[in-house]
Protein backbone atom coordinates (compact mmCIF):
# COMPACT_ATOMS: atom_id res chain seq x y z
CA UNK A 1 0.00 0.00 0.00
CA UNK A 2 1.16 3.24 -0.17
CA UNK A 3 1.63 5.84 2.78
CA UNK A 4 -1.40 7.92 4.32
CA UNK A 5 -0.79 11.71 3.02
CA UNK A 6 1.17 13.44 5.09
CA UNK A 7 3.00 17.22 5.42
CA UNK A 8 6.59 16.84 4.46
CA UNK A 9 9.44 19.21 6.46
CA UNK A 10 13.47 19.18 5.94
CA UNK A 11 14.48 20.78 9.72
CA UNK A 12 18.14 22.22 9.28
CA UNK A 13 18.91 22.17 12.66
CA UNK A 14 17.87 20.07 15.65
CA UNK A 15 16.60 22.73 17.40
CA UNK A 16 14.08 22.99 14.38
CA UNK A 17 13.44 19.48 14.62
CA UNK A 18 12.04 19.45 17.95
CA UNK A 19 10.05 22.92 17.43
CA UNK A 20 8.62 21.39 14.46
CA UNK A 21 7.75 17.83 17.16
CA UNK A 22 5.97 20.26 19.48
CA UNK A 23 4.36 22.26 16.75
CA UNK A 24 2.42 19.43 15.38
CA UNK A 25 1.95 17.34 18.94
CA UNK A 26 1.51 13.65 18.50
CA UNK A 27 0.93 13.99 14.39
CA UNK A 28 4.73 14.64 13.96
CA UNK A 29 7.36 11.66 13.02
CA UNK A 30 11.22 11.93 12.36
CA UNK A 31 12.66 10.40 9.39
CA UNK A 32 15.51 9.60 9.49
CA UNK A 33 16.65 6.47 7.08
CA UNK A 34 12.87 5.78 6.52
CA UNK A 35 13.77 1.54 7.19
CA UNK A 36 11.65 0.93 9.97
CA UNK A 37 9.08 4.02 9.55
CA UNK A 38 8.15 3.98 6.10
CA UNK A 39 7.66 0.31 6.32
CA UNK A 40 5.37 0.92 8.89
CA UNK A 41 3.24 3.62 6.85
CA UNK A 42 3.15 1.64 3.91
CA UNK A 43 1.10 -1.40 5.96
CA UNK A 44 -0.86 1.98 7.49
CA UNK A 45 0.32 0.53 10.88
CA UNK A 46 1.41 4.33 11.52
CA UNK A 47 -0.19 7.40 9.63
CA UNK A 48 1.60 10.41 10.74
CA UNK A 49 0.13 13.71 9.30
CA UNK A 50 3.82 15.36 9.39
CA UNK A 51 7.37 13.97 8.78
CA UNK A 52 10.41 15.48 10.06
CA UNK A 53 13.06 15.01 7.89
CA UNK A 54 16.74 15.06 9.68
CA UNK A 55 18.76 13.94 6.64
CA UNK A 56 20.30 17.83 5.72
CA UNK A 57 21.39 18.44 9.57
CA UNK A 58 25.07 17.80 9.11
CA UNK A 59 25.74 18.08 12.77
CA UNK A 60 24.18 14.81 13.08
CA UNK A 61 26.85 13.28 11.18
CA UNK A 62 30.27 11.68 11.80
CA UNK A 63 32.37 9.64 13.99
CA UNK A 64 34.77 11.18 16.32
CA UNK A 65 36.94 10.50 19.50
CA UNK A 66 36.18 13.68 22.01
CA UNK A 67 36.88 13.97 25.73
CA UNK A 68 38.13 10.19 26.13
CA UNK A 69 34.64 9.07 24.73
CA UNK A 70 33.62 7.71 21.31
CA UNK A 71 30.52 10.31 19.56
CA UNK A 72 28.48 8.38 16.84
CA UNK A 73 26.59 10.85 15.13
CA UNK A 74 22.24 10.13 15.18
CA UNK A 75 22.56 10.17 11.50
CA UNK A 76 25.53 7.73 10.80
CA UNK A 77 24.13 4.86 8.08
CA UNK A 78 24.85 1.04 9.47
CA UNK A 79 27.11 1.08 6.60
CA UNK A 80 29.18 4.37 8.22
CA UNK A 81 29.39 2.08 11.48
CA UNK A 82 30.42 -0.88 10.21
CA UNK A 83 33.21 0.58 7.94
CA UNK A 84 34.46 3.40 10.16
CA UNK A 85 38.15 2.47 10.84
CA UNK A 86 37.94 3.91 14.12
CA UNK A 87 34.99 1.67 15.14
CA UNK A 88 36.46 -1.83 13.50
CA UNK A 89 39.72 -1.03 15.51
CA UNK A 90 38.20 -0.02 18.77
CA UNK A 91 34.62 -1.19 19.15
CA UNK A 92 34.41 -4.01 16.70
CA UNK A 93 31.35 -5.45 18.49
CA UNK A 94 29.55 -2.14 17.41
CA UNK A 95 30.70 -2.10 13.94
CA UNK A 96 29.84 -5.65 13.80
CA UNK A 97 26.20 -5.90 14.52
CA UNK A 98 25.77 -2.60 12.33
CA UNK A 99 27.87 -4.92 9.09
CA UNK A 100 24.84 -7.51 10.28
CA UNK A 101 21.92 -5.27 10.07
CA UNK A 102 19.40 -6.05 6.98
CA UNK A 103 21.83 -6.10 3.70
CA UNK A 104 23.75 -3.35 1.74
CA UNK A 105 20.65 -1.59 0.34
CA UNK A 106 19.13 -1.03 3.77
CA UNK A 107 22.82 -0.09 5.16
CA UNK A 108 23.19 2.78 2.67
CA UNK A 109 19.90 4.37 4.27
CA UNK A 110 19.24 3.10 7.63
CA UNK A 111 20.85 4.88 10.72
CA UNK A 112 22.34 4.02 14.33
CA UNK A 113 19.91 7.22 15.72
CA UNK A 114 16.75 5.98 13.83
CA UNK A 115 17.34 2.15 14.68
CA UNK A 116 18.09 2.82 18.50
CA UNK A 117 14.86 5.53 18.47
CA UNK A 118 12.57 3.13 17.02
CA UNK A 119 13.05 0.28 19.60
CA UNK A 120 12.63 -3.42 17.85
CA UNK A 121 12.81 -6.02 19.83
CA UNK A 122 15.04 -7.57 17.07
CA UNK A 123 17.61 -4.96 16.28
CA UNK A 124 21.22 -5.21 16.23
CA UNK A 125 22.82 -2.27 17.74
CA UNK A 126 20.60 -2.53 21.25
CA UNK A 127 22.79 -5.81 22.29
CA UNK A 128 26.03 -3.76 21.07
CA UNK A 129 25.20 -0.61 23.09
CA UNK A 130 24.53 -2.90 25.85
CA UNK A 131 27.89 -4.45 25.70
CA UNK A 132 29.64 -1.46 25.52
CA UNK A 133 27.93 0.45 28.21
CA UNK A 134 27.02 3.37 26.13
CA UNK A 135 25.02 6.15 26.45
CA UNK A 136 22.21 7.60 23.76
CA UNK A 137 21.97 11.27 23.74
CA UNK A 138 18.65 13.12 23.30
CA UNK A 139 18.27 16.85 22.70
CA UNK A 140 14.45 17.75 23.69
CA UNK A 141 12.64 21.12 24.76
CA UNK A 142 14.07 20.75 27.91
CA UNK A 143 17.83 20.38 26.72
CA UNK A 144 19.79 17.68 26.52
CA UNK A 145 19.39 14.42 28.53
CA UNK A 146 22.36 11.31 28.58
CA UNK A 147 20.68 8.10 28.85
CA UNK A 148 22.74 4.92 29.36
CA UNK A 149 21.71 2.13 26.96
CA UNK A 150 20.84 -0.14 29.96
CA UNK A 151 18.14 2.17 30.81
CA UNK A 152 17.19 2.94 27.14
CA UNK A 153 15.33 0.08 25.73
CA UNK A 154 11.97 -0.48 28.15
CA UNK A 155 10.02 -2.61 26.44
CA UNK A 156 8.78 -3.95 22.77
CA UNK A 157 9.08 -0.81 20.29
CA UNK A 158 9.38 1.19 23.82
CA UNK A 159 11.83 3.61 24.40
CA UNK A 160 12.73 6.22 26.93
CA UNK A 161 12.78 8.52 24.49
CA UNK A 162 10.26 11.58 24.84
CA UNK A 163 7.73 12.06 22.04
CA UNK A 164 9.34 15.28 21.72
CA UNK A 165 13.21 14.38 21.59
CA UNK A 166 15.34 14.08 18.97
CA UNK A 167 18.39 10.99 19.62
CA UNK A 168 21.26 13.59 18.50
CA UNK A 169 24.03 11.10 19.29
CA UNK A 170 25.28 7.20 20.75
CA UNK A 171 28.86 7.46 23.02
CA UNK A 172 30.90 5.48 24.94
CA UNK A 173 34.13 5.15 26.40
CA UNK A 174 37.02 2.94 24.26
CA UNK A 175 37.03 -0.26 25.33
CA UNK A 176 40.88 -0.14 27.50
CA UNK A 177 44.01 -2.58 26.60
CA UNK A 178 43.17 -6.82 27.21
CA UNK A 179 39.39 -6.14 25.77
CA UNK A 180 37.52 -7.97 23.13
CA UNK A 181 34.05 -7.92 21.84
CA UNK A 182 31.98 -9.81 19.03
CA UNK A 183 28.71 -10.05 17.75
CA UNK A 184 27.05 -13.21 17.04
CA UNK A 185 23.72 -13.44 15.37
CA UNK A 186 20.84 -16.23 14.10
CA UNK A 187 18.80 -13.94 11.86
CA UNK A 188 15.87 -14.49 10.15
CA UNK A 189 16.28 -15.43 6.70
CA UNK A 190 13.86 -13.02 5.16
CA UNK A 191 13.81 -10.07 6.75
CA UNK A 192 17.35 -10.42 8.30
CA UNK A 193 16.33 -9.42 11.69
CA UNK A 194 17.89 -11.55 14.96
CA UNK A 195 15.87 -14.22 15.80
CA UNK A 196 18.92 -13.87 18.73
CA UNK A 197 21.83 -11.88 18.72
CA UNK A 198 24.48 -11.95 21.47
CA UNK A 199 26.80 -9.11 21.71
CA UNK A 200 30.19 -10.24 24.27
CA UNK A 201 32.56 -7.40 25.26
CA UNK A 202 35.54 -8.49 27.93
CA UNK A 203 38.43 -7.03 29.46
CA UNK A 204 40.98 -9.43 30.99
CA UNK A 205 42.94 -9.16 34.01
CA UNK A 206 46.93 -9.45 33.07
CA UNK A 207 46.91 -13.08 33.97
CA UNK A 208 43.89 -14.00 31.96
CA UNK A 209 41.34 -13.59 33.91
CA UNK A 210 37.53 -11.70 33.28
CA UNK A 211 37.80 -8.11 34.93
CA UNK A 212 34.66 -7.47 33.27
CA UNK A 213 31.97 -9.27 30.80
CA UNK A 214 29.35 -7.26 29.66
CA UNK A 215 26.72 -9.43 27.47
CA UNK A 216 23.91 -8.18 25.35
CA UNK A 217 20.94 -9.87 24.13
CA UNK A 218 18.48 -8.41 21.22
CA UNK A 219 16.24 -10.59 19.13
CA UNK A 220 15.20 -13.61 22.03
CA UNK A 221 13.18 -10.80 24.03
CA UNK A 222 10.47 -8.59 24.17
CA UNK A 223 13.63 -5.50 24.49
CA UNK A 224 17.43 -6.21 24.59
CA UNK A 225 18.95 -7.08 28.36
CA UNK A 226 22.10 -7.78 29.87
CA UNK A 227 22.43 -11.66 30.30
CA UNK A 228 23.58 -10.70 33.72
CA UNK A 229 23.34 -14.91 34.17
CA UNK A 230 26.55 -15.29 32.24
CA UNK A 231 28.19 -12.00 33.60
CA UNK A 232 28.07 -13.39 36.91
CA UNK A 233 29.63 -16.45 36.18
CA UNK A 234 32.76 -14.97 34.84
CA UNK A 235 33.58 -12.57 36.72
CA UNK A 236 36.84 -12.59 38.40
CA UNK A 237 37.09 -16.37 36.43
CA UNK A 238 39.89 -17.72 34.52
CA UNK A 239 38.92 -17.04 30.73
CA UNK A 240 38.80 -20.69 29.54
CA UNK A 241 36.69 -22.49 27.05
CA UNK A 242 35.36 -24.55 30.30
CA UNK A 243 34.28 -21.26 32.13
CA UNK A 244 33.11 -19.88 28.83
CA UNK A 245 30.71 -23.02 28.47
CA UNK A 246 29.16 -23.33 31.64
CA UNK A 247 28.74 -19.55 31.89
CA UNK A 248 26.78 -19.87 28.22
CA UNK A 249 24.47 -22.21 30.53
CA UNK A 250 22.94 -19.83 32.25
CA UNK A 251 22.21 -17.06 29.62
CA UNK A 252 18.32 -17.18 29.71
CA UNK A 253 18.32 -16.49 33.28
CA UNK A 254 15.88 -13.75 34.36
CA UNK A 255 15.34 -13.11 30.56
CA UNK A 256 12.01 -13.57 29.58
CA UNK A 257 12.18 -15.49 26.32
CA UNK A 258 9.80 -15.13 23.36
CA UNK A 259 7.40 -17.93 21.70
CA UNK A 260 6.79 -16.05 18.19
CA UNK A 261 5.54 -17.52 14.86
CA UNK A 262 9.40 -17.58 14.01
CA UNK A 263 10.65 -19.34 16.77
CA UNK A 264 9.96 -20.87 20.40
CA UNK A 265 11.51 -19.87 23.79
CA UNK A 266 12.95 -23.45 23.79
CA UNK A 267 14.80 -22.98 20.49
CA UNK A 268 15.65 -18.92 21.33
CA UNK A 269 17.11 -20.51 24.92
CA UNK A 270 19.37 -23.43 22.80
CA UNK A 271 20.36 -20.79 19.91
CA UNK A 272 21.14 -18.07 23.42
CA UNK A 273 23.56 -20.67 25.03
CA UNK A 274 25.38 -21.70 21.78
CA UNK A 275 25.61 -17.89 20.46
CA UNK A 276 26.81 -16.88 24.31
CA UNK A 277 29.75 -19.18 23.90
CA UNK A 278 30.86 -18.32 20.39
CA UNK A 279 30.47 -14.40 21.05
CA UNK A 280 32.65 -14.93 24.62
CA UNK A 281 35.02 -17.34 23.11
CA UNK A 282 35.70 -14.66 19.79
CA UNK A 283 35.85 -11.96 22.46
CA UNK A 284 38.42 -13.34 24.61
CA UNK A 285 40.39 -14.51 21.53
CA UNK A 286 40.48 -10.52 20.24
CA UNK A 287 41.31 -9.74 23.62
CA UNK A 288 44.42 -11.63 23.64
CA UNK A 289 45.32 -11.25 20.62
CA UNK A 290 48.47 -8.42 20.51
CA UNK B 1 -4.14 17.76 -1.63
CA UNK B 2 -0.29 18.37 0.09
CA UNK B 3 2.25 18.15 -2.55
CA UNK B 4 5.79 19.17 -2.78
CA UNK B 5 8.81 20.29 -5.49
CA UNK B 6 11.59 17.82 -6.61
CA UNK B 7 14.45 18.00 -8.35
CA UNK B 8 16.21 14.79 -8.99
CA UNK B 9 18.56 14.03 -11.67
CA UNK B 10 17.54 10.48 -13.40
CA UNK B 11 19.97 8.61 -15.17
CA UNK B 12 21.85 12.01 -16.42
CA UNK B 13 19.19 14.34 -16.84
CA UNK B 14 17.55 16.73 -14.49
CA UNK B 15 13.59 15.99 -13.69
CA UNK B 16 11.46 18.26 -11.58
CA UNK B 17 7.92 17.78 -10.84
CA UNK B 18 5.28 18.45 -8.10
CA UNK B 19 4.32 15.60 -6.34
CA UNK B 20 2.61 14.37 -2.88
CA UNK B 21 5.59 13.69 -0.34
CA UNK B 22 3.73 10.26 0.19
CA UNK B 23 5.12 9.39 -3.39
CA UNK B 24 7.75 6.48 -3.25
CA UNK B 25 10.57 6.98 -5.55
CA UNK B 26 9.37 3.40 -7.59
CA UNK B 27 6.64 5.25 -8.16
CA UNK B 28 8.13 8.37 -9.51
CA UNK B 29 10.38 6.74 -11.52
CA UNK B 30 7.86 3.87 -12.73
CA UNK B 31 4.68 5.98 -13.25
CA UNK B 32 5.79 9.41 -13.75
CA UNK B 33 9.03 9.15 -15.81
CA UNK B 34 7.88 5.45 -16.92
CA UNK B 35 10.79 3.99 -16.65
CA UNK B 36 9.53 0.23 -15.61
CA UNK B 37 12.71 -1.78 -15.30
CA UNK B 38 13.10 -0.84 -12.03
CA UNK B 39 10.05 -3.14 -10.23
CA UNK B 40 8.03 -3.70 -6.99
CA UNK B 41 8.18 -7.11 -5.85
CA UNK B 42 7.43 -7.68 -2.18
CA UNK B 43 5.93 -4.47 -0.67
CA UNK B 44 7.95 -5.28 2.47
CA UNK B 45 11.37 -3.75 1.58
CA UNK B 46 12.77 -7.39 1.66
CA UNK B 47 13.43 -8.64 -2.23
CA UNK B 48 15.06 -5.41 -3.69
CA UNK B 49 13.30 -5.76 -7.71
CA UNK B 50 13.13 -1.89 -6.54
CA UNK B 51 16.87 -1.06 -6.34
CA UNK B 52 18.10 1.85 -8.24
CA UNK B 53 20.94 3.73 -7.38
CA UNK B 54 20.90 6.77 -5.46
CA UNK B 55 24.21 8.82 -5.66
CA UNK B 56 25.87 5.74 -6.61
CA UNK B 57 25.00 3.73 -3.74
CA UNK B 58 22.39 0.59 -3.96
CA UNK B 59 19.17 1.26 -2.21
CA UNK B 60 15.15 0.13 -2.37
CA UNK B 61 13.63 2.32 -3.80
CA UNK B 62 10.36 1.38 -2.61
CA UNK B 63 11.75 2.63 1.03
CA UNK B 64 12.67 5.68 0.02
CA UNK B 65 10.37 8.67 -0.57
CA UNK B 66 10.58 10.68 -4.14
CA UNK B 67 10.83 13.96 -1.71
CA UNK B 68 14.11 12.13 0.09
CA UNK B 69 15.71 11.96 -3.30
CA UNK B 70 15.35 15.79 -4.16
CA UNK B 71 18.76 16.92 -4.56
CA UNK B 72 20.24 13.40 -5.52
CA UNK B 73 20.97 11.69 -8.60
CA UNK B 74 19.23 8.41 -9.44
CA UNK B 75 20.22 5.44 -11.93
CA UNK B 76 18.11 3.23 -12.61
CA UNK B 77 18.47 0.07 -15.10
CA UNK B 78 17.55 1.94 -18.10
CA UNK B 79 20.51 4.51 -16.94
CA UNK B 80 23.45 1.53 -17.71
CA UNK B 81 23.79 2.10 -20.80
CA UNK B 82 22.56 4.00 -24.27
CA UNK B 83 19.66 1.93 -25.93
CA UNK B 84 20.57 -0.67 -27.79
CA UNK B 85 23.79 -1.15 -25.68
CA UNK B 86 24.57 -3.29 -22.70
CA UNK B 87 26.53 -2.70 -19.97
CA UNK B 88 29.49 -5.21 -18.87
CA UNK B 89 27.66 -5.90 -15.99
CA UNK B 90 24.25 -6.95 -18.32
CA UNK B 91 26.37 -8.57 -20.68
CA UNK B 92 27.54 -10.63 -18.07
CA UNK B 93 24.30 -11.75 -17.07
CA UNK B 94 23.36 -12.39 -20.34
CA UNK B 95 26.05 -14.68 -21.43
CA UNK B 96 26.10 -16.67 -17.56
CA UNK B 97 22.34 -17.15 -17.80
CA UNK B 98 22.05 -15.45 -14.74
CA UNK B 99 18.08 -15.16 -14.96
CA UNK B 100 15.25 -16.84 -15.86
CA UNK B 101 11.95 -15.11 -15.71
CA UNK B 102 14.02 -11.50 -15.61
CA UNK B 103 11.91 -9.66 -12.65
CA UNK B 104 14.87 -9.38 -10.50
CA UNK B 105 17.36 -8.95 -12.83
CA UNK B 106 17.45 -4.84 -13.08
CA UNK B 107 17.85 -4.84 -9.22
CA UNK B 108 19.81 -7.63 -9.33
CA UNK B 109 22.74 -5.87 -11.80
CA UNK B 110 21.94 -2.44 -10.37
CA UNK B 111 23.36 -4.32 -6.86
CA UNK B 112 26.21 -6.42 -8.62
CA UNK B 113 27.34 -2.72 -9.72
CA UNK B 114 27.59 -1.36 -6.99
CA UNK B 115 29.02 -3.92 -5.46
CA UNK B 116 31.71 -4.15 -7.64
CA UNK B 117 32.41 -0.56 -7.69
CA UNK B 118 33.41 -1.11 -4.00
CA UNK B 119 35.03 -4.15 -3.99
CA UNK B 120 36.66 -5.06 -7.76
CA UNK B 121 37.37 -8.45 -7.31
CA UNK B 122 34.51 -10.46 -4.44
CA UNK B 123 34.90 -13.82 -3.97
CA UNK B 124 32.11 -15.84 -4.12
CA UNK B 125 31.18 -15.18 -0.66
CA UNK B 126 31.71 -11.74 -1.45
CA UNK B 127 29.54 -11.48 -3.80
CA UNK B 128 26.49 -14.39 -2.26
CA UNK B 129 26.63 -11.87 0.91
CA UNK B 130 26.44 -8.47 -0.84
CA UNK B 131 23.51 -9.40 -2.84
CA UNK B 132 21.57 -10.46 0.02
CA UNK B 133 19.12 -7.62 -0.63
CA UNK B 134 17.99 -9.02 -3.62
CA UNK B 135 16.28 -12.03 -3.77
CA UNK B 136 15.20 -14.65 -6.82
CA UNK B 137 12.91 -17.56 -6.79
CA UNK B 138 14.08 -18.63 -10.57
CA UNK B 139 17.83 -19.45 -10.64
CA UNK B 140 18.93 -20.54 -7.40
CA UNK B 141 21.34 -17.97 -7.48
CA UNK B 142 24.62 -20.00 -9.36
CA UNK B 143 24.56 -18.16 -12.43
CA UNK B 144 23.94 -14.91 -10.74
CA UNK B 145 26.86 -15.37 -8.90
CA UNK B 146 28.91 -16.66 -12.25
CA UNK B 147 27.86 -13.41 -13.58
CA UNK B 148 28.83 -11.23 -10.92
CA UNK B 149 32.30 -13.28 -11.32
CA UNK B 150 32.10 -12.69 -15.31
CA UNK B 151 31.34 -9.17 -14.81
CA UNK B 152 34.42 -8.33 -12.35
CA UNK B 153 36.74 -9.45 -14.43
CA UNK B 154 35.21 -8.14 -17.71
CA UNK B 155 35.28 -4.47 -15.58
CA UNK B 156 38.65 -5.31 -14.29
CA UNK B 157 39.98 -5.87 -17.97
CA UNK B 158 38.35 -2.50 -19.41
CA UNK B 159 35.46 -3.66 -20.99
CA UNK B 160 32.76 -0.94 -21.87
CA UNK B 161 29.33 -1.07 -22.85
CA UNK B 162 28.07 -3.42 -25.88
CA UNK B 163 26.53 -3.09 -28.66
CA UNK B 164 23.87 -6.07 -28.24
CA UNK B 165 23.70 -7.95 -31.59
CA UNK B 166 21.43 -9.96 -33.59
Amino acid sequence: MNPAPFAYHRAGSVAEAIGLLQQFGGEGKLLAGGHSLLPIMKLRLAEPAHLIDLSTIEALRGISERNGEIAIGAMTTHRGVAQSDLLVRQAPVLAEAAASVGDRQVRNRGTIGGAVAHGDAAADYPAALLALDAVIVAEGPNGERVIAAADFFVDFLVTALEPDEVVTEIRFAPPPMRSGGNYQKLANQASGYALVGVAAQVTLTEDGRFETARIGVTGAIPAARRATGVEDALTGQAATEATITGAATHASESLDLLSDLHASAEYRDRVLQGLTKRALSAAVAAATTV
Amino acid sequence: MITAPVSIEVNGIARSATIEPRLLLVHYLRDQLGLTGTHVGCETSQCGACTVLLDGEAVKSCTVLAVQADGHAVTTIEGLAAPGMLHPVQQAFWEEHGLQCGFCTPGMVLSALALLNENAYPDEAAIRHGLEGNLCRCTGYQNIVHAVESAAARMADGAVAVRISG
